[in-house]
């Protein structure tokens, strides 16, 4: 069965491939059975591969399938070589599974849209382009599928490309990205040159042989990669891209924007856990990255209005979480997070398009508003998605994975206090925003808008299945990894520890444990408290406060960003822009005007009607005349042709004869 | 019976090519410009039996069979040309189809 391995990337790739050629061709329902199906075989590729990777573990516990050799050239020779193991497999399955099902609810949502076929084999590369990233075995091949991913994200947020405002986003995204996947590949070359191997394993090795911890050159090395997983991810300081790219359709944002292209930068960071185990200070500073990150997104979600920025702040702020976890050392906490977050905040964005669709594209949650009753479906999910972001103890997903973190940054030897603190405020954050979302769209006064709705039929099959499912996941995810005070059943983290070391608590304790996992639980439903007390009873504190001067700069600058796009703005935009006007005249453009242009440009004026040229003026009258000439025996008359013909006739017996 | 003086012969057959040819370039007529190539074909088969008289061999007349069976594929393509052209133009004369002058 891992002699499959291959097939899991190859089948979207093919999808993509036949999409391409033929989309233009095929009926909406073919290119739904080949965009989905595609998917769906990937999926369940993915499913017996891992199947059989549980059940008889490989030798070394990971699996390489090496198909071709890519480049050989001067000792760097990359290969085409796919390697399995716990890190990748639950990757590829999350990636899989909740892909076909984000692209089974595409079926329908982008039903009405043109370019169907189009959408579809972007998705099916970037789900292809993915499972390469995941599954790559070196460096070259994973920045490949980096690449890949980067690309379709940027085609999809500018999906509708007729609206100048999305190209501009789809651009800044794929812009904003690429400083970080320069540093990455600054970081390849130093790798390469120091160490003389891109194959992941070997390099690891080699670094962990080669470089002592904390040496300079496994700190710049580890600072490059920080880089790239940085901008991909979207964490501070790269992190202006992702709430603009809500430009696109709600399913891109639920597949690429959520669910898997921006936990790349978690998964490179996991995979070169070793080089990172080198980096101390590196490691210092992915967490701090991950907790400044999770405050600053947290606050600007409090304040949007579009449902889909509220979103994309979340999610930046839980891979915030992510990065935190990784930063302390607990790898499986980070990948543990990266799994359920997939789920809720998958769903989230399918509810969330479902919802925008029901309102004629309408974004603004205050326009929304007792959507309750209107779409049931939607509202039970919604709302279990939401409780799952919130972390409300015991009963969802989220909280099991958000604690586990938690529990880590406060009792891991490089936690601290002040990163529990920061993540701590921050679950305070994240519930206060996600219900503030729940009450404001579902809840509250039903705003004109929805009451002018007209009845529609109920959503298809299609969108709640997927719903459906995702809702399930958001709350049994949590159970493949239970705490020491919930029955001690670590599957996931154990299944992990197999190639990801596990975190060195400093302080381990059932009864601290406990009473932080209280904590833990006491602030977020304090902050769905808060939430109800603000949205649905006390407006008008609200909306006091909000009139203060403190507390409307405050709601603008948080609203905005914390002003990162302005400042961006002005200090490499403009800048940049400026340079390119000032050198538009420079002394180097006005030395070649003068020494070059300007000369060559009197020559070509005194030369026009030159001897060498008359000739071949009168070459090209000749041949004019000639022509003229030749077509006019053409004349078109069946009679001047016999005589043609018989003039030629005699003129050949004539010479025949006489000579 | 004497037989006829061969000269006498070609000059016949020389006379009916002529007649044929200058018929081919003055008529404008296409069914007679058919005509007068017929008229030609005749003149050159009548060239080949005298000459095989002449030399008292079969191969004249052979030459002759095959510009009789030539002679009537001709026409029944060229009847059939000249059909298509007449529910087209409306007119026989050769000088109107005069489309494909260059």
């Amino acid at each position: 069965m891992l002699g499959l391995l291959w097939l899991i990337p190859a089948f979207p790739l093919a999808g993509f491939v036949l999409l391409a050629l033929a989309g233009s061709r095929l009926s909406r329902r073919g290119v739904a059975l080949v965009g989905v199906g595609s998917v769906g075989l990937s999926a369940l590729a993915a499913s017996l591969v891992g199947g059989s990777f549980l059940l008889s573990p490989p030798a070394g516990q990971a699996a390489t399938q090496t198909l071709w050799s890519w480049i050989d050239v001067a000792g760097f020779h990359p290969e085409i070589a796919f390697r399995l193991d716990a890190l990748s497999l639950i990757m590829i399955l999350v990636v899989t599974f909740v892909g076909f099902l984000i692209h089974l609810y595409s079926a329908e949502f982008m039903m009405d849209e043109e370019g169907y076929s189009r959408f579809f084999a972007y998705m099916n590369l970037f789900v292809g382009a993915m499972l390469i990233l995941l599954l790559a075995d070196n460096l070259p091949l994973l920045y490949l599928g980096w690449e890949g991913v980067g690309l379709c994200s940027y085609l999809l947020i500018g999906f509708w490309y007729r609206e100048p405002e999305n190209g501009r986003a789809a651009r800044k995204a794929f812009i904003v990205t690429r400083v970080g996947d320069a540093a990455m590949a600054v970081g390849l070359f130093l790798l390469f040159t120091q160490l003389g191997t891109l194959q992941i394993q070997e390099l690891m090795q080699r670094a962990s042989a080669q470089w002592q911890g904390g040496s300079g050159l496994a700190v710049a090395a580890a600072a490059l990669l920080l880089g790239g997983a940085v901008g991909k991810s979207a964490q501070l300081p790269l992190q202006t891209w992702l709430p603009d790219a809500m430009a696109g359709p709600s399913p891109v944002s639920a597949l690429i924007h959520a669910a898997t292209m921006v936990t790349a930068g978690v998964y490179l960071i996991a995979r070169m856990n070793v080089l990172f185990g080198l980096a101390p200070s590196v490691m210092l500073a992915v967490a701090i990255i991950g907790a400044l990150t999770l405050l600053l997104a947290g606050f600007s979600a409090l304040v949007q209005r579009d449902i889909k920025r509220v979103l994309a702040y979340s999610t930046i702020s839980q891979i915030g979480y992510m990065f935190l976890a990784l930063g302390v050392g607990a790898w499986s906490a980070a990948i543990f997070h990266f799994m359920t977050h997939a789920f809720f905040k998958a769903l989230l964005f399918l509810g969330a398009g479902a919802i925008i669709i029901r309102l004629h594209h309408e974004h603004d949650m205050f326009k929304m508003g007792g959507l309750r009753r209107e779409m049931p479906t939607t509202f039970w999910t919604f709302l279990i998605g939401s409780a799952s972001l919130a972390a409300i103890p015991l009963v969802t997903a989220g909280f099991y994975s958000k604690d586990q973190i938690l529990w880590s940054a406060w009792a891991s030897e490089t936690g601290s206090p002040w990163l529990w603190a920061a993540g701590l405020i921050g679950a305070l954050l994240t519930s206060l925003y996600t219900f503030r979302m729940v009450f404001l769209t579902f809840y509250c006064e039903r705003h004109a808008l929805v009451r002018e709705l007209s009845p529609l039929p109920a959503l298809g099959i299609r969108i709640r299945l997927p719903l459906v499912v995702l809702a399930v996941l958001s709350v049994v995810g949590g159970l493949v990894d239970l705490p020491h005070t919930l029955g001690n059943l670590p599957f996931l983290s154990d299944f992990l520890h197999q190639i990801l070391p596990a975190a060195n608590m400093a302080s381990e304790g059932l009864g601290t444990e406990l009473l932080f996992q209280v904590i833990a639980g006491v602030v977020s439903v304090g902050g769905v408290y808060f939430a109800y007390l603000l949205i649905l009873r006390r407006r008008q504190v609200v909306e006091r406060w909000a009139r203060s001067s403190l507390g409307s700069f405050l709601r603008r600058l948080w609203f905005g960003g914390w002003g990162f796009d302005r400042l961006y703005d002005t200090l490499v935009v403009r800048a940049y822009a400026w340079c390119a006007q000032a050198n538009r005249h420079d002394i180097i453009d006005s030395f070649y005007e003068t020494v070059v242009v300007r000369p060559y440009r009197w020559l070509a004026r005194i030369n026009r009607g030159d001897a060498i040229d008359l000739l071949f003026t009168g070459l090209a009258r000749l041949a004019t005349a000639l022509h003229a000439l030749l077509s006019r025996t053409q004349t078109g008359r069946v009679r001047w042709y016999a005589a043609g013909i018989t003039l030629g006739a005699a003129i050949a017996i004539a010479l025949v004869v006489l000579l | 019976m004497a037989s006829v003086p061969i000269d006498h012969g070609l000059i016949i057959a020389g006379i009916l090519f002529a007649l044929g040819l200058v018929g081919v370039l003055v008529r404008r007529n296409v069914l007679f410009m058919l005509l007068s190539i017929e008229i030609m074909l005749n003149a050159a088969g009548l060239a080949f039996v005298i000459a095989g008289a002449r030399w008292a061999q079969a191969d004249g007349q052979v030459m002759f069979l095959f510009i009789l069976t030539m002679a009537a594929a001709e026409v029944s393509v060229g009847l059939a040309l000249i059909l298509q052209i007449y529910h087209h133009t409306k007119t026989l004369d050769a000088d109107a189809f005069d489309e494909m002058r260059g």
